[in-house]
């Protein structure tokens, strides 16, 4: 068959990318809303539910090939330090001890990812790794680790983002800025001055957010085995074409002979693109000692080397008419992004979100002696808006104004940033639903504001926040399906479950497009080397690229099918419709025959139907958007914060899985409850070094902490999107969620808030400044 | 529970890696296994590492997460802080060993059909803390599940599936 190439853009975190995209005949035409679908759009359990409550699901972490050997990494206690010596002869010697991995055997193996050598002299973060011992065991490898003798020069060290910019040390003393190369970066659209001076009301507003750790329940790493022919890594990762890629570069391999594998993660939150450097580890080691080697991260490791949201400062000014016309916004927002090298889009909604002519967004990344910061679940957009709607909220109340009111009005309904129409914005919808469930129009109320009476402790409020992000996905992503001889299906392709639910939504997809029950159909995923291409799960298109490939996929195979039918009952093809595993004649209505009793007749030949992710719509944005209410109390005795319902209302297309959509729903409202009110690392600042890199004195939600949560559903497909009508749901409910918590807060205590998480001790501060 | 001064190895206590290992053996899954391991390793790791029970998973090693949940004597604990040796003489369930045959126990049901389990990292800790919970206290209050549960985090955050799960089995007839 020949090919056609295309180009399209796609968009990932905020980030658009010009795409080539190969395709192979063509996409069937959307399912529009009133397409016929038996399966999807119905609730379904997952079907790899089972492994998960068996134990018999395999992690990265559960491989034990046979003669497995075991990792474990020595790191830098210091902020900043220069390796001067180091003696590893007695830990080699320690007993059970394979080898013994640094600079001084490894110091020219690179991580591909990032361009840099992975056993460096210069340790420019604590965690940064010094050597990596493997062992017959674990206890022989942690042993093996005291052995080790370092000697360190200790260097001047920085972690505060304000003395990184100002007057504090290098973070590395190869570079000549703590600033990161081509920053501040500085976005501008009409006249800020102009905007300001035209303003009846302009708020200032200072907003902090913290750097939140993943902690993923699967640490980082990888189990890898090489047999003198293939490397096969079993990888913890949200990427396994990228693992592929990277190992292969690294350890000098062909791409063939490297194999990557993920059945089962324990999460990752956007933390696990690529291999990592555990994970190359791993296959260095394997790969070198002909053994099969396991290199887990520890819970401390995990949360010094591998990744937390970046911590922000913002500052606003944001000018509005008295009518409550926007007239100018201006952000300044600086990225402490660690080690890391890229900056998360702070100033995405600022841009976007709401209508306003003037708009200046400065975006500042600065370097310091802490580790890379990797993507968190909508990285920057959480961050950004914080921000944003903290200082609408000011501003609405420096207005006099009802905050969705002020929403209201300045609602955007084209994409200003690009000058082109959004395929479509739901968040009037949202605004109106969600208030309604919320119950906005009594939030004033003294018997709602105060529920133990005023003279009591407790003090409730109401807030909101607007969500907007990308999750459009896009090519390329590949898939196939076969037809078995008994009428059951298989659909492979290579992308990957981080726990999202992908195989049962794909196995619903291919379900109504190959028109058999669920229980027909297995999706197989995970494996690079028998699946086809599929992205990186993150960005909130998996399903809207994978999905649309599996569908045409499925397409494919059942128009194959109809042709054999054709061919064996002389009926029409395009008389002949599948329904429930059985052809019937849709003229004369009889039933032909099951699919089964057809494909048996092929003498062993499987029907195969490939399908490909198509290109995006051109001249239109797409994006998902929606809003959450919350509803806090506050005890302003003790200072405790207790968020009681959250009213959640998004659009992200056609929703294949209502039971799935609504976890990913409560999942992400929970993490983002986790960054309002507790999640935050700690740097003690005298010595640079972090004080909670545990799940002891790092606190994330418990089941105690979870508030009833109302999910609103705008079901219907945005059918220029792609083939399904479906937009990613993973990032959307994480994204307004801090935000409408601080703006209930804020309304519960009549203090502005301006600083998360908010920690008792935080709102018994706020709680001492004169309330308003 | 067995005082762990007074366990079989206590008596040496030899240089790091130089450690006698100690012939043991666990009742785990209704299934009597004989093995040899330093006094030293968890629990934990002679079911993932010795006997290839990888259901209990570890997130934290050191008691924080809950991800190892097992049931000693029917109680559910923290197999990361648990030494091997010290289990000799005791019941130990993993979640390997909670079903009957192909026969799904109801609270894996519960699970399923609720989704209460997301990447399913955390989900064999999850699943047999409610276990524990329920055989003390059949039909629990939401505090009571609340309190019960609180011990195993989740981060995905299934917690409200995770309640659902718990309300439906609590409300079961007896």
């Amino acid at each position: 068959m020949s090919i056609r190439i295309v180009t399209t853009h796609t968009e990932f975190e905020g980030r658009v990318y010009e795409q080539r995209v190969v395709m192979e005949g063509e996409e069937p035409p959307v399912w529009g809303p009133d397409a016929e679908l038996a399966v999807v759009g119905t609730p379904q359990p997952r079907v790899d539910a089972q492994e998960r409550v068996t134990g018999a699901a395999d992690y990265a972490y559960d491989m034990q090939p046979a003669g497995l050997l075991t990792a474990a990494g020595l790191r830098s206690p210091h902020a900043h330090a220069r390796i001067t010596r180091l003696d590893t002869t007695a830990a080699e010697a320690a007993p059970g001890v394979r080898a013994v991995f640094s600079r001084n055997n490894a110091a020219d193996f690179q991580n591909p990812n990032r361009d840099a050598t992975i056993f460096a002299d210069e340790l420019l973060y604590q965690g940064a790794l010094v050597a990596v011992v493997v062992a017959e065991s674990r206890e022989q490898a942690n042993d093996a680790l005291r052995l080790i003798h370092v000697e360190y020069e200790p260097l001047p060290f920085v972690v505060d983002p304000d003395q990184a910019l100002g007057t504090g040390p290098l973070a590395a003393t190869t570079k000549a800025s703590n600033i990161l190369e081509e920053y501040p970066k500085t976005y501008e659209r009409g006249d800020v001055d102009a905007g300001m001076a035209s303003a009846d009301e302009i708020v200032e507003v200072h907003v902090e957010t913290p750097a939140c750790l993943h902690n993923s329940m699967e640490t980082h790493g990888a189990t890898a085995e090489w047999d003198g022919r293939m490397l096969t890594i079993w990888s913890s990762t949200q990427d396994l074409f990228g693992v592929r890629r990277q190992v292969a570069t690294a350890l000098g391999l062909r791409q063939n002979q490297v194999r990557a594998v993920k059945q089962y993660m324990g999460g990752g939150f956007g933390s696990k693109f690529g291999a990592h450097d555990s994970g190359l580890l791993a296959a260095y080691a394997a790969h070198r000692l002909g053994a099969p080697v396991k290199y887990m991260l520890t819970r401390e490791e995990e949360n010094l080397c591998a990744g937390y949201r970046s911590p922000s400062i913002q500052t606003f000014r944001a000018g509005a008419k008295r009518d409550g016309t926007l007239t100018a916004l201006d952000q300044r927002s600086v990225a402490s992004i660690g080690q890391g090298a890229w900056m998360p889009p702070v100033a995405m909604a600022t841009k976007e979100m709401y209508l306003c002519p003037n708009v200046r967004a400065v975006d500042v990344a600065v370097q310091t002696n802490l580790g890379p910061f990797a993507s968190f679940r909508a990285p920057g957009a959480v961050e950004g808006t914080v921000g944003l709607e903290i200082t609408l909220d000011r501003l609405a109340n420096a207005l006099g104004m009802d905050p969705l009111a002020f929403r209201r009005q300045n609602y955007a309904a084209e994409h200003q940033d690009l000058n082109r129409p959004y395929a479509r914005k739901l968040v009037l919808e949202a605004y109106e639903q969600g208030a309604e469930a919320i119950g906005w129009g009594t939030r004033n109320l003294d018997v709602r504001r105060y529920p133990n009476g005023k003279g009591g402790m407790l003090r409730r409020g109401v807030g909101m926040a607007s969500q907007m992000w990308g999750g459009d996905g896009g090519p390329p992503a590949q898939a196939s399906a076969k037809l078995l001889p008994d009428g059951t299906a298989v659909i492979l392709t290579g992308t990957q479950d981080i726990g999202t639910g992908t195989r049962t939504v794909l196995a619903q997809i291919a379900a109504d497009e190959l028109s058999l029950p669920l229980d027909h159909i297995r999706v197989e995923l995970g494996d690079t080397e028998f699946g086809l291409y599929s992205p990186p799960s993150g960005g909130s298109v998996t399903l809207s690229s994978v999905g649309p490939a599996v569908r045409m996929a499925a397409t494919e195979a059942r128009k194959q099918a109809l042709e054999v039918i054709a061919h064996l009952t002389e009926a029409p093809t395009d008389a002949i419709e599948l329904r429930g595993g059985t052809a019937y004649n849709r003229e004369t209505g009889k039933e032909l025959g099951t699919l089964a009793s057809f494909l048996e007749q092929l003498d062993g030949h499987e029907i195969s139907g490939k399908g490909m992710r198509g290109p995006n719509a051109e001249n239109m944005t797409v994006r998902t958007f929606g809003a959450q209410f919350a509803e806090v109390e506050v005890d302003i005795g003790t200072g405790q914060v207790r968020v009681v319902r959250v009213v959640a209302c998004h659009d992200c297309g056609r929703i294949v899985n209502p039971l799935t959509f609504s976890s990913q729903i409560e999942g992400g409202i929970i993490q983002g409850l986790g960054m309002a009110l507790m999640e935050q690392r700690i740097v003690d600042e005298r010595f640079g070094t972090v004080m909670n890199a545990n799940l002891e004195d790092y606190t994330v939600p418990t089941i105690r902490d979870i508030p009833q949560i109302d999910i609103i559903l705008l079901d219907s497909p945005v059918v220029q999107a792609n083939t399904i009508g479906t937009l990613g749901a993973g990032e959307p409910p994480i994204i307004p969620a801090p935000a409408a918590i601080a703006n209930a807060v804020a309304h519960a205590i009549s203090r502005p808030v301006s600083a998360l998480p908010l920690t008792p001790a935080r709102i018994l501060d706020l709680l001492r400044e004169p309330a308003q | 529970m067995s005082d762990p001064a007074s366990g079989p190895s206590a008596a040496a206590v030899p240089a790091a890696g130089m450690v006698d290992r100690v012939r043991i053996q666990l009742t785990v899954n209704e299934t009597a296994y004989s093995l040899s391991v330093e006094p030293r390793r968890t629990l934990l790791d002679a079911l993932r590492d010795d006997l290839r029970l990888t259901g209990a998973k570890p997130g934290c090693n050191m008691g924080n997460c809950g991800a190892c949940t097992i049931l000693l004597d029917g109680e559910a604990v923290y197999s990361c802080l648990q030494l091997a040796v010290e289990c000799v003489g005791h019941t130990i369930t993993t979640i390997e060993g909670l079903a009957q045959g192909d026969q799904l126990d109801p609270v894996q049901r519960a699970f399923i059909e609720h989704d209460a389990l997301q990447c399913g990292f955390c989900t064999p800790g999850q699943v047999l803390a409610l276990k524990s919970l329920l055989a003390r206290n059949p039909h629990p209050t939401d505090e009571e599940i609340e309190r019960g549960m609180a011990g195993n985090l989740c981060r995905c955050g299934a917690y409200p599936k995770i309640l659902a799960a718990a309300r439906a089995l609590a409300s079961r007839p007896d």
